[in-house]
């Protein structure tokens, strides 16, 4: 199968590592990938914000691009969400209504395309580290997205899989964490402390955004738990 | 006055207050606890929630036929039904009872519509003595404070403050434990019964089919109030409405697991009319205000009609992170947590209270939450587009305009992603400080190191 990936504006630029993982994965399943270059974001920025206007001339050539793609897989269960869940409403009464609704219904978050779509769950990987897994909210509550992340951490060798206490936000809700900071700041703190509870050395996620939250608050306070996405775990030997 | 400043003020300090996120965390532990032991009662919560969704969406969409139902049913059996169309008609319309029994004292029960016409300062000014029996409610009147949450008005307070107050305030409290508190309000509460002219409700349900109202409580006070007093004023928002008296057999079990953790809760009385000839008991007159208040323009939405299905048990505020952490008065709201942020808007005007919709992660416990499956976060970003659509932030709007403008067109993303590696150093220098453009996040966190090659370099360079 020819997968279109779509790599989250966040992840190329500050986290590759995440993105050429799930490359390598890919094509180790034996998929052609490709990976449009034009695409930069899914513009759930000012989609957020309530600019649906500029939402739009984002998300425009974005779907455009998309049109023709086999399979469309994002890393990120909140960009997911965008394209999944929030681009029919957003060109919904416009001349790209129904392809929003046709590329929506191609478009998987990566985890659950690997394991809905593809039926993989074991790829080989070895992790010899203590983990606890963290929901983005997106994917959690938009995409139904739980059990698939968990199934391929399963079969990870030698990884130790330990639940946090509570299922709660990181706090970083895009824009919310610049306009609302302290607040954000809180609800990163619990998140932490959640993870702290498990004595696990490494949150992992879906979401690069919300580890980029957690791991801002953790370096800032000096604490030892790391964060990594869920694509390097996975093609970890 | 500045409605999102002073927001941000009282937000700012109280999620920074490490001893009450502690304590609303540990008090809300139990709750999830008492919850999800609940819930596995029902035979399928979540066919439950759909029930009770269909059931207000049934109610809400023809309110109109049950409201008239429920007019004509109360009316046949001597109760006086009156029509407020704002806070001001019906504080007016109850002012104008108590004048009329030539009142001096009218004793409450818990009531957040009452607290949403600020019922309690109108009378007070026009010299009435005005006493709320709930406990909690009791509470946070003696120290001149709003409700707190909508069901648990005091749960900010720990046993000894509480005590300290009683001490102060009634001059006796002999510990901080719950019985000797209770009891010490107890007394105090017993003679106001006596002496109260008018008793004053809220409402948990309207009965269309019978014309009843629902109170549910743990108390008893609400009982009390309605039974000793020989007015009795009941304020009810349009939308309690439910069609059927068998609905209630759903929504009393709900209510009392979506809001407390309880399979019922402890009193849930129905009332049907003011003494009627040959009974001993009740009221000898009944008057039920029925309150608008621009719930109507809420009605007229059709994409967030269904804030209306709402039943106030707060599940929505006990699980939301924004509520848990900035605390219910920081909201500033009759009704706090999500469901204020999305209703407030409508009630009191987008533009002075989009600023709830704002303070938001739009991570959506809330609406997992709901047991009469409100859209609430989804609303909550219709809130933001209604608020930018016709009233643009002219920075917010040009920067997502430049925005478009670099995502669209490669070389410009390349651009801006090589100038943030070359100043990473620079902003890394000033950091947290007034010149790091970036301070918002950075005060309280650390950004990410950018990588020498982004992705795109990499699939580029592989090619």
């Amino acid at each position: 199968m020819t997968v279109t990936l779509f790599i989250p504006c966040f992840v190329d630029a500050l986290y590759p590592r995440a993105g050429i993982s799930m490359v390598e994965i890919l094509e180790r399943l034996g998929h052609r990938v490709v990976c449009p270059e034009e695409i930069a974001c899914c513009g759930q920025p000012p989609f957020n914000s309530g600019y649906h206007a500029e939402a739009r001339t984002i998300a425009t050539p974005v779907l455009e691009k998309l049109a023709d793609a086999e399979a469309v897989v994002i890393g990120s269960g909140s960009c997911g969400a965008m394209v999944k869940k929030f681009y029919p409403e957003l060109f919904a009464d416009t001349p790209h209504a129904e392809l929003a609704k046709q590329v929506a219904a191609r478009t998987w978050e990566f985890s659950d395309f690997l394991v809905s779509k593809l039926g993989v769950t074991d790829l080989g990987a070895k992790f010899p580290h203590k983990v606890t897994f963290h929901d983005g909210c997106h994917g959690l509550r938009e995409l139904g997205i739980q059990k698939q992340p968990r199934a391929l951490l399963a079969n990870v060798r030698d990884l130790q899989f330990v639940e946090m206490p509570e299922v709660s936000c990181c706090g970083f809700g895009g824009t919310f964490a610049a306009k609302f900071p302290m607040i954000s700041t809180a609800m990163g703190e619990v998140k932490c402390a959640s993870a702290a509870e498990t004595g696990a050395e490494y949150i992992v996620s879906s979401d690069s955004s919300c580890l980029m939250h957690i791991q801002g608050l953790l370096s800032r306070q000096g604490k030892p738990t790391k964060t990594i996405s869920l694509a390097e775990v996975l093609n970890h030997k | 006055m500045n409605f999102v400043s002073e927001f941000k003020t009282r937000a700012t300090e109280k999620s920074g207050d490490l001893r009450h996120r502690q304590f609303i965390r540990t008090a809300l532990r139990g709750y999830e606890v008492a919850r999800d032991k609940r819930k596995g009662a029902f035979q399928s919560w979540e066919s439950a929630r759909q029930a009770a969704a269909e059931t207000k969406w049934e109610a809400v969409n023809h309110l109109d036929k049950h409201l008239e139902s429920l007019v004509a049913k109360l009316e046949a059996r001597g109760t006086k039904v009156h029509w407020a169309s704002t806070g001001a008609q019906a504080r007016e319309i109850i002012a104008q009872i108590l004048r009329d029994k030539k009142a001096r004292c009218i004793i409450k029960s818990k009531a957040m519509t009452s607290e949403e016409i600020h019922l309690n300062d109108a009378l007070e000014k026009e010299g009435f003595t005005v006493v709320e029996s709930d406990l909690g409610e009791f509470i946070v009147q003696l120290r001149h404070e709003t409700p707190y949450h909508i069901v648990f008005p005091s749960m900010h307070l720990t046993r000894d403050e509480i005590r300290d107050l009683f001490q102060k305030e009634l001059g006796d409290a002999p510990s901080n434990t719950p019985e000797d508190l209770t009891m010490v309000a107890r007394r105090v509460m017993r003679q106001k019964y006596i002496t109260a002219d008018v008793g004053f409700t809220g409402a948990n349900f309207a009965i269309a089919e019978t014309g009843m109202i629902s109170i549910t409580e743990n108390e008893g006070n609400s009982r009390l109030t309605a039974a000793l007093p020989k007015t009795m004023v009941t304020l009810i928002g349009i939308e309690k409405v439910l069609p059927r008296f068998a609905d209630l057999a759903l929504f009393l079990p709900m209510l009392a697991t979506a809001g407390a953790g309880q399979p019922m809760t402890c009193y849930n009385t129905m009332y049907s009319g003011p003494r009627q000839p040959g009974e001993c008991d009740g009221p000898e007159e009944w008057h039920v205000v029925l309150l608008d208040n621009r719930r109507t323009e809420l009605l007229a939405d059709a994409e967030q009609r269904d804030a209306l299905h709402c039943i106030r048990c707060g599940a929505c505020l006990n699980v939301c992170p924004i509520f848990r952490n900035v605390g219910g008065h920081t909201y500033g709201t009759t009704y706090s947590g999500p469901v204020g942020a999305v209703i407030t808007p409508h009630l009191r005007g987008l533009q002075d209270w989009k600023h709830l919709s704002n303070a938001s992660s739009l991570c959506g416990a809330c609406t997992e939450a709901c047991p009469v499956k409100i859209d609430l976060h989804h609303h909550l970003l219709q809130n933001r587009r209604n608020a930018s659509a016709s009233q643009p932030a002219f920075f917010e709007k040009l920067a997502y305009q430049i925005f478009g403008i670099v995502a669209n067109e490669p070389r410009f993303w390349s651009l801006a992603k090589k100038i943030g590696w070359l100043t990473q150093p620079l902003q890394r220098a000033v950091k947290g400080s007034a010149l790091d453009p970036a301070k918002a996040w950075t005060k309280t966190r650390d950004l990410p190191p950018m990588p020498q090659e982004t992705f795109k370099d990499w699939w580029r360079n592989r090619k």
